[in-house]
């Protein structure tokens, strides 16, 4: 299972964490730092996986963000580095290529994508169009809402 | 599509983001952070009630806060409320929240459960699975208490949707994972297995996560998953790439689900129905064939997903370990790929090779590829994949490759990355002492290893080499003959100085008839480089030099001189200055025979598993380590061709059992079994040697037991004789040792209190080897059992060589007692069993409590216990030198407490103490008038109890 998934920028700002085993916050940050550290000190052509800790190590540069997961010994490294494209993918199709900045600025929305795709630590579907269909679906729900909203603004 | 602001209603917390984010320094976005807490805080304690919308506003910004690195201590309530908004959006951002700050010890779980549960009852698909992703997330086992048994029900009702089922599947995985004793096993766990045939793809990939953990932890509940999960793999790997749409990634069809059904499967061995076998072999074929035909794609995405699937297959290969031509083909796979321009491949096809080359089957075959191995030591740019080169290396080698492994390795190493220069070096040691036919290439090996990365080689490395020279008579001079040309060298490693300084200390001699290293030039060379080491070389060069005084006379003055300098013998460290001392006072006293038997040359080391075997293992962890040895001789005798002939390899075999396997866990490099003097540095301080097992100071030697013995009344000598020599010893102390012979030595350490007792018993092997089925009783009389409790703590089976274990035995005094508990001991040692039975020294007085009086409340007390039976009188002949400050301190030992100036007589000795039992105390008061003249004693003791007043008497009149 994954133990957790990262999202730092090349500066070495985080801007996504996902764990999905309890983990005290100080353990939490001086991990963060820790792995920080050694990807982003990785040259470009260095391979993707690397053992660290008990746990293997896989990450991916998508323009100016690494996205970084810890999995067990015993996970798959290709397919966990497909993991991370499928859910650049929905990133992508969710916010219409997406950059940075639609991750910091919609930071509720890349969470709830995650949740659809990935769920303690599995892969929960792996069809894009149903995990959009589901983020679409609450979308919907929350234009409803927020209809509702202006018109008791508007009373 | 929605477009990015879409769903976004919440401008302020666009604003909030902006400005952080146009801070100029950390000063800056704290004070801004402040800035907003506090409003924050003001609008949830205001009285307004705030609108769902706000709330989820500040809610949100609150997590952006805590994201950002920052604690946040409130909020929590409100985010609580927001679960039980009917508004989806809102109830999102309150899920969210608790998910990402709410751990499980809050006082709020409750609340938090209430909503989840009407969420989970709601019926609505998506608060359902709002509220199934919560649990998920949080995990806590408040919640597995909660919903343990209501998320199997919602996986396998019939009328759940199918995106709830997925959220359930892993919902109760993460349950599992966490509590795994509140998930109970029932009439779902059948269900569950069925989900591998539902028609939803995503369903099928969630519920095979969830099957694969289950079945880790109870394998046959789940059995009937495997033919399920081989029918579903095969329709995927033979369906045509359009065939399952959405699942299609990249022209690969489902490859999450195929890695993950080839995940379940190697939980269980092959099938055995043979049918079932054959499907799963022609799917395993299916998948490698798939890796010849040319990519539908030039995406890496394609690529990586097909070559997942491959690998998870090989995977599954391995560890059935029962195809010998799928496991020859998976290996020429990987051999593709060792050369494939993909990076991430070629550290793959690495790693997967390293288990591979265990398997009996393919071990050959991964051999083949040694030379493609070898060049990407050479030509890596990444260090991890370097590192995983040197683990297929280190798995691959067997007798036939070693030289040239070993060789390869060690010139890596010469610019290998500091990183794994350590464990490369304890790769190397292992496989040249595992395949040494020659030992003078295993030696040359190690001093190569120590020249090239001496800081890495740790400890266990060079006391190995010490102890297979020690060993093997056959490459002791060699051995000599190297150290010393390595010695020559301006700079040498501190680890060669204590190699070469044992080596020559044992062995030197060997090589002293050749002029050029004669002796003293021998001796000069050592000394050339003692004042450039540190303190524990020192010490070990020290023992070389007193050895050299034996192996050489003839330079006996100049080690002499050396050692009599005021920088050896007024040296500020205690134990090089203790060496000096003693050394030099051993060569001037003792005569050339003493010397001779002293310093004679080391015995051979027991044989142990190898230190550095285990110091790897712990590196690495077990999973990494293949065993390099079983498969290899199963190949051999299997004969494959150009296999050695099994008759040989069985003799190579034997030749090197020594070598195979053994080390010291102790510390030091030495053999336990002599008495030859330790050569070992630090000897006196840090490890424990027979002479003072017990750092006590009483030491009988063997050969006095054995005159008792012989001496003794008793004309019968049988093994289980009691043992009682020492007996008399412990009356008045308490510490020492009871016991000694050839093989054991028993140690006791007592303490006493009121009528309790705790005594730690220390059981030494003075031999090399184990003792087994070692134990131990404590019997007593019927009368003594109950009068005395002993209960004895259970011993170890097994006692080391040279190792002690101790005993705990708690001892409880019910009533008076006159009788001895005993001791028996039991174990086998070289195929006889050995019974050894001994008196415990327990004895009534043990039990006593000094007290203090003065004078006048002595006499009053002792004209009271007048009655004729309540005294005991004693004359007595001395068998002691009569000194008073020795009999005072015997009385103390006693257990009674001293009174000076009591007696009119200067000269007598006065004592007064407390028996405790646990039924009754009786007092005690003794006199002990010594005549000189005479030589005489006369003892009176006077207690409220005659037996007591017999016994006292009786033990203590034995001690003058």
């Amino acid at each position: 299972m994954m133990r957790f998934m990262l999202l730092f920028s090349r500066q070495g700002k985080l801007r996504l964490q996902k764990w999905y085993t309890a983990t005290a916050e100080r353990d939490k940050k001086k991990m963060v730092r820790e792995l920080m550290q050694i990807v982003l000190a990785r040259k470009p052509k260095m391979c993707s996986f690397l053992e660290w800790r008990d746990l293997k190590i896989v990450y991916k540069r998508y323009a100016s963000l690494y996205f970084c997961c810890a999995i067990e010994e015993q996970d798959n490294e290709l397919i966990t580095l497909e993991v991370i494209h499928r859910f650049v993918e929905l990133l992508d199709k969710y916010f219409g290529s997406v950059c940075e900045l639609d991750i910091i600025f919609n930071f509720e929305k890349a969470y709830f994508i995650l949740d659809e795709f990935l769920m303690g630590g599995e892969i929960q579907d792996t069809s894009k169009k149903s995990v959009l269909k589901a983020i679409e679906q609450s979308d919907l729900l929350q234009e409803d809402c927020k209809e509702s909203h202006t018109k008791i603004f508007a009373l | 599509m929605p477009a990015v602001s879409k769903g976004d209603g919440m401008r302020g917390l666009a604003v909030f983001i902006s400005d952080i984010r146009n801070c100029k320094s950390k000063e800056a976005e704290i004070k801004r952070i402040n800035k907003e807490l506090a409003n924050i805080r003001s609008k949830f304690k205001g009285d307004k009630a705030l609108d769902g919308y706000s709330k989820k506003k500040y809610i949100c910004k609150l997590l952006f806060i805590f994201l950002l690195g920052h604690d946040i201590d409130f909020g929590h309530m409100e985010a609580v409320n927001l679960l039980s908004s009917n508004k989806y959006t809102e109830k999102q951002i309150g899920y969210l929240f608790i998910s990402v700050l709410v751990n499980s010890n809050s006082d709020l779980i409750r609340l938090i459960n209430n909503g989840i549960k009407n969420d989970l009852s709601s019926r609505n698909p998506t608060f359902m699975n709002l509220a199934l992703h919560c649990i998920a997330n949080v995990g806590s086992r408040e919640m597995a208490e909660a919903f343990a048994s209501e998320v199997p029900r919602i996986l396998v009702a019939g009328d759940t949707v199918d995106s709830v089922k997925q959220s359930a599947a892993l919902c109760l995985l993460r349950l599992n994972r966490t509590s795994p004793d509140l998930v109970p096993m029932g009439e779902w766990t059948a269900r569950v297995v069925h989900l591998l045939n539902d028609q939803h793809l995503g369903v099928v990939t969630a519920a095979t996560s969830l099957i694969t953990t289950l079945a880790l932890k109870s394998p046959d509940d789940f059995k009937t998953s495997v033919s399920l999960a081989i029918a579903r793999l095969s329709r995927i790997v033979t369906s045509a790439s359009i065939d399952l749409q959405d699942y299609t990634y990249y022209f690969v069809a489902a490859p999450w689900l195929s890695v993950k059904l080839l995940r379940l499967l190697q939980c269980y061995p092959p099938p055995e129905d043979a049918a079932l076998r054959s499907r799963l072999t022609e799917c395993l074929e299916t998948i490698l064939n798939k890796a010849q035909e040319p990519p539908k794609s030039k995406k890496v995405q394609h690529s990586n997903a097909k070559n997942a699937v491959l690998f998870e297959a090989i995977a599954l290969i391995i560890h059935h370990d029962s195809e010998p031509t799928l496991l020859v083909r998976a290996c020429n796979q990987l051999g593709q790929f060792l050369q494939h321009r993909e990076t991430n491949l070629r550290y793959l096809a690495l790693e997967s090779m390293c288990t591979l080359a265990s398997s009996e089957f393919s071990h050959e075959a991964v051999k083949t590829h040694m030379e493609t191995v070898i060049n990407a030591l050479k030509t890596e740019r990444d260090v991890s994949v370097r590192q995983r080169a040197v683990d297929l290396l280190y798995a691959m080698c067997d007798r036939s490759n070693a030289k040239q492994i070993v060789a390869e390795m060690l010139s890596y190493l010469e610019t290998a990355d500091y990183s794994i220069r350590e464990e490369i070096v304890l790769k190397v040691a292992i496989l040249a002492e595992k395949y040494a036919v020659d030992y003078t290439w295993y030696v040359d090996t190690i001093l190569n290893l120590i020249r090239i990365a001496g800081d890495y080689v740790s400890e266990e490395v060079w006391y190995r080499v010490i102890q297979i020279v020690i060993n093997r008579d056959d490459v002791q001079g060699y051995a000599a003959k190297t150290v010393f040309e390595a010695l020559q060298a301006p700079a040498c490693h501190e680890n060669l100085v204590k190699v070469g300084g044992y080596i020559l200390g044992e062995f030197g001699n060997l090589i002293a008839g050749d002029s050029r290293s004669s002796p003293l030039v021998q001796f000069n060379l050592l000394h050339s480089k003692f004042h450039l080491c540190s303190v524990p070389t020192r010490a070990l060069l020290l023992s070389a030099y007193i050895k050299f005084i034996n192996l050489f006379p003839e330079i006996k003055a100049t080690i002499q001189d050396v050692l009599r300098s005021d920088s050896q013998l007024r040296n500020a460290d205690v134990e090089l200055q203790q060496r000096a001392v003693e050394y030099l006072r051993l060569s001037c006293i003792a005569s050339t025979d003493i010397l001779a038997t002293v310093l004679e040359e080391m015995p051979p080391f027991p044989e142990r598993e190898s230190s550095i075997l285990a110091k790897l293992k712990r590196k690495k962890g077990r999973g990494n380590l293949p065993d390099i040895d079983e498969a290899r001789k199963n190949v051999n005798v299997n004969g494959n061709g150009n296999s050695e002939p099994s008759d040989k390899i069985e003799a190579t075999n034997k030749s090197s059992p020594p070598l195979v396997a053994d080390l010291l866990p102790t510390n030091r490099p030495r053999p336990v079994s002599s008495s030859t003097f330790m050569f070992s540095p630090g000897s006196t301080v840090s490890s424990p040697s027979f002479t003072d097992l017990l750092n006590l100071n009483s030491t009988p030697s063997a050969g006095n037991t054995l005159l008792v013995d012989v001496f003794s009344d008793n004309s019968t000598f049988s093994a289980t004789e009691v043992s009682e020599e020492n007996f008399a010893r412990f009356i008045c102390k308490n510490n020492g040792v009871i016991y000694e012979n050839q093989l054991l030595q028993i140690g006791l350490k007592s303490e006493y209190r009121q009528n309790l007792g705790r005594m730690y018993v220390f059981y030494g092997n003075k031999t090399s080897t184990q003792f087994l089925n070692f134990s131990t009783s404590v019997t007593s009389t019927d009368i003594l059992r109950t009068q005395l409790n002993i209960h004895a703590k259970t011993v170890d089976p097994v006692i080391e060589g040279g190792a002690q274990v101790q005993q705990i035995l708690n001892i409880e005094c019910l009533s008076g007692f006159t009788d001895t508990p005993v001791l028996n001991v039991q174990f086998r040692y070289g195929g006889m069993m050995q019974n050894i039975s001994l008196k415990l020294p327990v004895m009534l007085n043990k039990f006593f409590q000094p007290t203090e009086m003065s004078s006048q409340d002595f006499f009053q007390r002792w004209k009271q216990l007048g009655a004729p039976q309540q005294e005991v009188q004693k004359i007595f002949k001395s068998k002691h030198p009569m000194d008073a400050e020795v009999t005072k301190a015997k009385i103390i030992g006693f257990g009674v407490a001293l009174l000076e100036g009591v007696d009119p007589n200067q000269e007598n000795f006065v004592g007064a103490g407390v028996i405790h039992t646990k039924s009754i105390q009786v007092g005690c008061l003794l006199r002990l008038e010594p005549n000189v003249q005479a030589q005489m004693y006369r003892l009176t003791l006077r207690t409220s109890k005659d037996s007591v007043s017999q016994r006292l008497c009786d033990l203590l009149s034995e001690q003058f």
